[in-house]
């Protein structure tokens, strides 16, 4: 994995800044959801070999949760936003997760920043 | 060809030149009773009780890579049977019993040794913790002693027993637990299930699953379609992705664990011996390389790697535990893909799609479950029920609420 991440917020930063919690495709339910909703949000997963959405948490750092773009079988980091970002674009979009606010892309360098 | 003394003999007699491979190269055929996909210890394994134990012996094993490439040859060959829960110490009480006689029952060498493992503790919680683990491994007839420091001493004295932060207070001792050869496994079990007529097909990647009216009647693969009665999946890390392909959704994550060898020295370890304080554990093999491993890397993978972060974890926990490790050379690193299910414990159980059954969830341990997870696996796709020892391995588990969670983190597979 590249060893350093682009957070939307802190700019380049070491991996080890960060935690990663998980697919960040499961929604949790509403309370009041029925038992099958929440037994396929707790336990079922797509278990994705590709293009994955994660969970991270900058802990070393601005310790905002993060949605990373990742692929689990290269490896390679796509892009990284600030979670409520890309939660506010699923909630408009449920198909398109790219959210347009605050993005960074990990693998093109400095040059932005 | 049976292996013996004699047979070494008469070989070194003439030359080594009769000497016949130790199985076949089978072309897939139109149709088995019983196909599986995934050529692993597992698999392998399946496919030999199947035709030991059932009689059913026109079966097919698919490997996507060679036989043995997946995580049978990627683990530190820790055979153990120290559970806690009832749905798991019996299960893996028999496999270690089945390992106490593979070598004659396979006629292959697997380097079964069983040299005790030691699980150390470092607090008094973490004493009443291991005391109430041994007693559930006695009551399932295991054997399981509560060592004090000294008597941890007299058998590991290379331990930091006054680490300032971790201090060795004692250790639980499974003495029958131990190493085998994991190549030697998959090997073993290839070539008897071989010489029962079990075809072994080797890069053959499953594509597909056919189904008609509900019922699995083939596999589509790299090498054209072959039919089926009866199809087992014992995919490992990829078993989500075979899975996929018959529409299921399964409640496993892939993720990467790693696995180091030193270079080689004198004796010096002499049981499997595990850290209490983080996950680590050590045994020495008989080349007298160091095997060691430690924590998943916590994300998900399928790249049979990993990151230098964990590596160096792992590293700080061995000279945690032996300072005296600090100053040998690691010569290999390498990485598996587990399928970390959401509760820590195995499925071998029926699927919602007729004739299809799934053998998955392994985590950590599956290597140790190789041959008693063979045994229930071949049972359940035999005679269609359930296998007394794996009757708690179900794969509606989660939603009825009886998940078998070892370390009680919930639903939460990396943490397992």
């Amino acid at each position: 994995m590249a060893s350093l991440i682009r957070c939307p917020h802190c700019g380049m930063r070491p991996k080890e800044e960060f935690s990663i919690r998980g697919d960040a495709s499961p929604v949790r339910p509403k309370p009041e959801a029925k038992f099958a909703a929440w037994d396929d949000y707790l336990h079922s997963r797509d278990n994705v070999r590709g293009v994955m959405h994660e969970h991270w948490q900058h802990v070393g750092g601005c310790r905002r949760w993060l949605v990373v773009e990742r692929d689990t079988f290269t490896h390679e980091v796509h892009s990284v936003v600030d979670a409520a970002d890309y939660a506010r674009a699923r909630a408009v979009k449920p198909s398109k997760v790219k959210p347009k606010g605050k993005t960074a892309t990990a693998a093109k360098g400095r040059a932005k920043s | 060809m049976k292996y013996s003394a004699l047979s070494i003999f008469r070989q070194a007699l003439s030359g080594n030149r009769g000497w016949t491979p130790a199985w076949r190269e089978s072309e897939p055929k139109s149709h088995y009773d019983v196909i599986i996909v995934g050529g692993g210890g597992h698999g392998l394994a399946t496919a030999y009780y199947l035709a030991k134990n059932h009689g059913i012996t026109n079966v097919a094993v698919l490997e996507k890579g060679y036989l043995g490439s997946g995580n049978v040859g990627r683990n530190t060959t820790i055979v153990r049977a120290n559970y806690l829960l009832e749905g798991n110490e019996p299960f893996f009480a028999q496999s270690l019993k089945l390992w106490e006689g593979l070598e004659q029952e396979l006629n292959f060498n697997a380097m079964m040794s069983q040299r005790g493992v030691i699980n150390l503790y470092h607090s008094d919680g973490q004493r009443d913790a291991y005391a109430r683990r041994g007693n559930a491994m006695r009551l399932a007839g295991e054997d399981a002693e509560l060592l004090n420091r000294e008597q941890v001493r007299a058998l590991v004295p290379y331990l930091d027993f006054d680490n300032a932060r971790f201090p060795v207070h004692g250790g639980l001792m499974q003495r029958r637990g131990g190493t085998a050869r994991h190549d030697g496994v998959a090997w073993g079990y290839a070539r008897a299930a071989d010489s029962r007529g079990v075809d072994l097909i080797q890069n053959c990647e499953v594509t597909g699953i056919r189904r008609e009216g509900g019922r699995v009647t083939g596999v589509e693969t790299s090498r054209g379609f072959i039919g089926c009665n009866k199809l087992g999946l014992a995919a490992a890390g990829n078993s989500s992705r075979v899975a996929e392909m018959a529409g299921m959704r399964l409640p496993i994550e892939s993720q990467v664990l790693q696995a180091f060898v030193s270079e080689g020295i004198k004796p010096f370890v002499d049981q499997v011996v595990t850290f209490g304080a983080a996950l680590f554990y050590l045994s020495q093999s008989d080349k007298g390389g160091l095997v060691f491993g430690g924590s998943l890397d916590f994300y998900n993978s399928y790249a049979q790697r990993g990151n230098l972060q964990t590596v160096e974890n792992v590293m700080e926990a061995a000279c945690a535990m032996v300072p005296a490790v600090s100053r040998v050379k690691v010569l290999r690193a390498w990485g598996g893909v587990m399928d970390m299910s959401m509760d820590g414990s195995p499925i071998i159980d029926h699927t919602p799609v007729d004739n299809l059954y799934l053998n998955c969830g392994w985590c950590y341990g599956g290597f140790k479950a190789t041959p008693a997870s063979g045994w229930c696996f071949a049972h359940l796709l035999a005679t269609g029920e359930t296998h007394e020892l794996a009757k708690a391995f179900r794969l509606d588990r989660f939603s009825r609420g009886y998940q078998i969670d070892e370390t009680g983190h919930g639903a939460q597979a990396n943490l397992h």
